[in-house]
C-alpha cells in the first residue's frame, strides 16, 4: 500500500509526484481471485440446478424421487457435511492461534467427515443403479445423478486438496502461503456445503414430496 | 492372456488406420503442405539452436507481454486455417449448381463449415482479444505483471492445447458435422456416432479452462493491481472494456463448460439430457448454449470498442468525448448481454410474449452501442485527426459496423426473424459485425501496439493494402449474402438448383479472394516491417503521442515495465504527465520483485491434450492415466516454493541508463 510519506517524498522535490520511490506492494489478489473462481463454479451448479428444474419431472415411465429417495440416509449424509464445515471452522480458529498440530487434527476430522459423506453417496448411487434406476433410465435420473455427482466430485477434489495441505502444513508449518491456501480451501469447503443445502432441499426434500 | 486384437483395442480404442484420410486427396495435399511447412519451421529452429531460447524465454515465460504476443501469434496462425475453410466454402458454393456438385462431398463440406466457425471464434477471435488484453492491461494500469503470472502461462497453453486438438481432427479422424454450436439431437450419439463431435467437445473444454482462468486473472489484476491514484473512473477505456469482457467470460464460460459436459454425458454415459426419448429435451441445450453464446459476442466486441476508443482519442489528439458515458455504456452492454439470448431462436416457438420481451431487450442493447459511435464521432470532431493505420481501421469499422448493427436490429424483430432465421441474411449480419467490429478492431490494436511490443512501427504501405483489401473484400463477400438471404437462401448448403442465384455466390467468392489478398498483405507487411525495422524504429517509446501509461515506458518495455510504480492524478495519465513536465527518474533505483518462469503450464496443457485424445478415441487408459498425472503435476507444482526473485539493482540501473542515453540521442 502507498503511504502518504512515500507520496510526499517525491512531491517535495517540486511538482506533483508521478511515481513512488519505494517498492510498491499491491494487495494480494489470491482471495479475490478464488472468490471469482468460486462464483464461476457456482454458475456450473446453477446450470445443473436449472437442468434439474426443467427435466426433474421427466420420469419417462421410470421411478420418481418419491419412490427412490431414502431421506434418513440423506439426512445423515447432510449432517456429516454440515459437521465437516464446523470442524473446518475449528481448524481455521487453530490457524488463527497458530497451532499447527491442532489445525492438523481438525483438518483430519474434516477429511474423515468428507470421506464418510462420499462413502454414503456412492452407496446410494450403487443401490439406485442396482435397482435399475441408473442415470440412463430417464432425464430425471440423468439430471439427478449429474447434479449430485458433480457435487460429490467437488468434495472428492476437496479431500485430495485437504490431504495435500495437511502434508504441506506438517512439513512447513503455518506459513503465510499455507495460511492463504487453507483460507481458499475453507471458502471452497463452505461453498460446497451451501450447494449441498440447495441439493438437499431442492432435490431430495421436494423430490420426496412429489 | 488377451488376444492381440483385444490388446490393440485396449491400447488404441477406436483408433484404426481408417481414421487417416488416405483416400481424400484434398486432405492429403493439406497434410503434405502442413507437414512440410511444420518440418521446415522445426528444422530451422533446430538448425539455429533456438529450442533452448524459445523454451526459456517464451514458452515458460510468465511475462504478460510475451504471453500476450504468443496469444496473437496463435490467433494469426489459426486465422490462416479458418480462412482456408472459408475459401473452400466460397469455392464450393460458387461451383455447385445444377449438374455440378462442386469438389467437396457433403460430409466434408459439413466439417469445413463447422471447423470454420469453431476456429474463427475460439481460436482466432478469442486469442486475439485475450492476447491484446494481456499485453496492454497491466501496462495501462501501471502494474508489473498480472495477479497470477503462472496461471496466465497455463491459460495460454490450454488455449494452444484446444487449438492442437482441433488441428488434429483434420488428419486423424474427422471433425464435427453439426455446425459450430453442435445442436443435439444431431450432435447426440444417435446421429453423430463417430469422433467428430468428441473432437469438438474436448477441444473446447481444454481451451475453455484457459479462457476462464485468464478471465479470473485479469479481473483480479484490474481490481487489485492498479497504480496508486488510478480510481476506477480514471482507468483507460480499454482497461474498462477488458474488465467488462472478463466479467462476461467468468459469468458465461462456466455455462458452456456445463452444457458441453452434459452433451458428453449423453454421448459417453448414455444419459438423456438432450435425446429425443426418455424425457430428454434438445431445446434445453439450445437455451443453455446461447446463454453462453450471446455474452460471448460481447466478450469479443467490447475489447474492440476499447481499442477504437484509445485509437480515436490518440489520433484526434483529444481526450475521449464522453468518457463517463462510454464507461456506463460498456457496463450497460455487459448487463444487457445476458437478457437477449433467446433472439437466436425466436422460431423455437416460445410464444409471442417471450419473443416480444427478447426482441425488445435486443433492440435496447443497440442504444448504448449507438452512444459509443457518437462518442467516437464527437471525439474526432474538431480534433487534429491523423490518418495513420490504426485510424483507418477505426473509420472502416465505424461505417461497416453501423450497417451490421442495423441489420441486427432488423433481425431482432421476431416476425422478420421468422423469415430470415438461419438464412444467409443472418450469416451476412454476424460477419458484418464480427469482421467489421472484432477483426477490424484487432487489426487496429495490432498496428497501434506493435511498436510498443517490438520497438518499430509496421510498414504503412502494406498496411494500407491490407486495410483496403479487407474493406473492399468484406463488402464484396457479404453484401451478396444479404441479397441471397432476403431471397430465402438458407445457410450451410453445399448445393443449389436455381442457376439465377449463382452470380451472387461468384461475387461473394471474389470478395473472399480479395480478403485473402488483405491477409497476404498483412503477412507481407510484417515481413517488410522486420526488414525495414531500422527505418521504422521508434526510440522514444511513444511513437503516436499516446495518452495512456503504456507509452511512458520503453519500446519494447523492460521485463519489469516500470522502474518505479507510477502515481496517477488524471484520466489519460501519460498525457497528464507530459503536460505537467514529468521528469523521468534517472537515479535511486531499487531491486524489483518479479515472478519466476515455470514449465508447469506447458506440461499440464500437454497432458490435458493427451487426456482429450484418450477420451476422443476411447483409449481409457490414456484418459485415466492423464487425469492422475494432471493431479500429480498440479500437487507437485504446489510444493514448488521457488516462485519469485529480485531483478538486481545493477540490472535496473543498466537498463534505465541505456534508455536515458537513447532518449538523450533522440532529443
Amino acid at each position: 500500500m502507498t503511504t502518504a510519506s512515500q507520496l510526499r517524498a517525491v512531491g517535495e522535490r517540486g511538482g506533483p509526484a508521478f511515481y513512488l520511490t519505494e517498492e510498491h506492494h499491491p494487495e494480494n489478489s489470491t482471495l479475490l481471485g478464488f472468490w471469482i473462481y468460486l462464483m464461476s463454479d457456482c454458475l456450473i451448479f446453477a446450470v445443473l440446478f436449472a437442468t434439474y428444474g426443467v427435466l426433474g419431472r421427466n420420469y419417462a415411465g421410470g421411478p420418481s424421487g418419491g419412490e427412490l429417495f431414502e431421506l434418513p440416509v440423506v439426512a445423515v449424509n447432510t449432517a456429516m457435511l454440515l459437521f465437516s464445515s464446523i470442524t473446518y471452522g475449528m481448524a481455521m480458529i487453530a490457524v488463527q492461534n497458530r497451532r499447527a498440530k491442532e489445525t492438523l487434527v481438525w483438518l483430519a476430522v474434516t477429511g474423515l467427515f468428507g470421506c464418510g459423506f462420499l462413502g454414503l453417496e456412492l452407496n446410494e448411487f450403487a443401490h439406485l443403479i442396482a435397482e435399475g434406476a441408473g442415470p440412463q433410465r430417464s432425464a430425471f435420473l440423468s439430471s439427478f445423478f449429474t447434479l449430485v455427482g458433480t457435487h460429490g466430485l467437488h468434495v472428492t477434489f476437496g479431500v485430495i486438496w485437504l490431504v495435500t495441505l495437511m502434508v504441506q502444513v506438517s512439513r512447513r508449518g503455518l506459513t503465510e502461503t499455507n495460511r492463504r491456501r487453507l483460507m481458499c480451501l475453507s471458502l471452497f469447503w463452505h461453498f460446497l456445503d451451501v450447494v449441498w443445502i440447495g441439493v438437499f432441499s431442492f432435490v431430495y426434500l421436494l423430490g420426496a414430496m412429489a | 492372456m488377451p488376444n492381440s486384437s483385444e490388446l490393440t483395442k485396449f491400447i488404441f480404442g477406436r483408433l484404426t488406420w481408417d481414421a487417416l484420410p488416405l483416400h481424400e486427396p484434398i486432405l492429403l495435399v493439406t497434410f503434405a503442405a502442413v507437414a512440410i511447412g511444420g518440418l521446415t519451421v522445426l528444422g530451422l529452429i533446430t538448425r539455429y539452436k533456438l529450442w533452448g531460447y524459445l523454451w526459456r524465454e517464451w514458452f515458460t515465460s510468465v511475462d504478460h507481454k510475451k504471453i500476450g504476443i504468443m496469444y496473437v501469434i496463435l490467433a494469426l496462425v489459426m486465422l490462416l486455417r479458418g480462412f482456408a475453410d472459408a475459401l473452400m466454402m466460397r469455392g464450393q458454393q460458387a461451383m455447385s449448381f445444377g449438374a455440378s456438385h462442386g469438389y467437396l462431398p457433403p460430409h466434408h463440406y459439413d466439417q469445413v463449415f463447422t471447423a470454420h466457425g469453431v476456429i474463427m471464434i475460439f481460436f482466432v477471435a478469442m486469442p486475439l482479444v485475450t492476447g491484446l488484453m494481456n499485453f496492454v492491461v497491466p501496462m495501462q494500469i501501471g502494474a508489473r505483471d498480472v495477479s497470477f503470472p503462472f496461471l496466465n502461462n497455463f491459460s495460454f497453453w490450454m488455449t494452444v492445447g484446444g487449438a492442437v486438438t482441433v488441428m488434429m481432427s483434420l488428419f486423424v479422424g474427422e471433425f464435427a458435422r453439426t455446425g459450430w454450436l453442435a445442436y443435439p439431437p444431431l450432435s447426440g450419439l444417435a446421429f453423430s456416432p463417430d469422433v467428430g463431435v468428441d473432437y469438438y467437445i474436448w477441444s473446447l473444454q481444454i481451451a475453455g479452462v484457459g479462457t476462464l482462468l485468464s478471465g479470473v486473472n485479469l479481473i483480479a489484476t484490474i481490481v487489485k493491481m492498479r497504480a496508486p491514484g488510478m480510481t476506477l473512473m480514471k482507468m483507460p477505456v480499454f482497461t474498462w472494456t477488458a474488465l467488462c469482457t472478463n466479467v462476461l467470460i467468468v459469468a458465461s464460460f462456466p455455462v458452456l463448460t456445463a452444457v458441453l459436459a452434459l452433451l458428453s454425458l449423453d454421448r459417453y454415459m448414455g444419459t438423456n439430457f438432450f435425446t429425443n426419448d426418455l424425457g430428454g429435451d434438445p431445446m434445453m441445450y439450445v437455451n443453455l448454449i446461447w446463454i453462453w453464446g450471446h455474452p460471448e459476442v460481447y466478450i469479443l466486441i467490447l475489447p474492440a470498442f476499447g481499442v477504437f476508443s484509445e485509437v480515436v482519442s490518440t489520433f484526434s489528439g483529444k481526450p475521449l468525448f464522453g468518457y463517463t458515458s462510454m464507461v456506463y455504456a460498456t457496463v450497460a452492454i455487459t448487463v444487457a448481454s445476458y437478457l437477449v439470448w433467446l433472439h437466436h431462436f425466436f422460431t423455437m416457438g416460445s410464444g409471442a410474449d417471450v419473443n416480444a420481451f427478447f426482441g425488445i431487450t435486443t433492440m435496447i442493447i443497440s442504444i448504448p452501442t449507438g452512444a459509443k459511435i457518437f462518442n467516437w464521432l464527437f471525439t474526432m470532431y474538431r480534433g487534429r485527426v491523423r490518418f495513420e493505420l490504426p485510424m483507418l481501421w477505426t473509420i472502416g469499422f465505424m461505417v461497416t459496423f453501423v450497417i451490421g448493427g442495423m441489420t441486427g436490429v432488423l433481425l431482432a424483430v421476431p416476425p422478420a426473424d421468422f423469415v430470415l432465421h438461419n438464412s444467409l441474411f443472418l450469416i451476412a449480419h454476424f460477419h458484418n459485425v464480427i469482421i467489421g467490429g472484432v477483426v477490424f478492431g484487432m487489426f487496429a490494436g495490432i498496428t497501434y501496439w506493435f511498436p510498443k511490443a517490438f520497438g518499430f512501427k509496421l510498414d504503412p504501405f502494406w498496411g494500407k493494402m491490407s486495410f483496403w483489401c479487407w474493406l473492399v473484400g468484406f463488402y464484396l463477400a457479404f453484401m451478396p449474402l444479404y441479397v441471397l438471404g432476403l431471397m430465402g437462401v438458407t445457410r450451410r448448403l453445399s448445393h443449389f438448383d436455381d442457376p439465377s442465384l449463382r452470380i451472387w455466390f461468384v461475387i461473394a467468392a471474389l470478395g473472399a479472394v480479395i480478403i485473402l489478398m488483405g491477409i497476404v498483405s498483412f503477412i507481407v507487411q510484417i515481413a517488410v516491417s522486420i526488414m525495414r525495422r531500422e527505418e521504422l524504429r521508434d526510440l522514444t517509446g511513444d511513437p503516436w503521442d499516446g495518452r495512456t501509461l503504456e507509452w511512458s515506458t520503453a519500446s519494447p518495455p523492460p521485463d519489469y515495465n516500470f522502474a518505479f510504480t507510477p502515481v496517477i492524478h488524471d484520466q489519460d495519465a501519460w498525457s497528464d504527465m507530459k503536460a505537467r513536465g514529468y521528469q523521468r527518474p534517472v537515479a535511486g533505483f531499487i531491486p524489483i520483485h518479479m515472478p519466476r518462469n515455470t514449465g508447469a503450464g506447458a506440461i499440464l496443457a500437454g497432458i490435458s491434450v493427451a487426456v482429450g485424445v484418450g477420451l476422443i478415441w476411447h483409449m481409457w487408459w490414456l484418459a485415466a492415466g492423464g487425469l492422475v498425472a494432471i493431479i500429480a503435476v498440479a500437487i507437485g507444482h504446489s510444493f514448488n516454493q521457488d516462485r519469485d526473485f529480485h531483478i538486481p539493482v545493477e540490472d535496473v540501473i543498466r537498463a534505465e541508463g541505456a534508455r536515458t542515453e537513447v532518449l538523450r540521442s533522440v532529443a
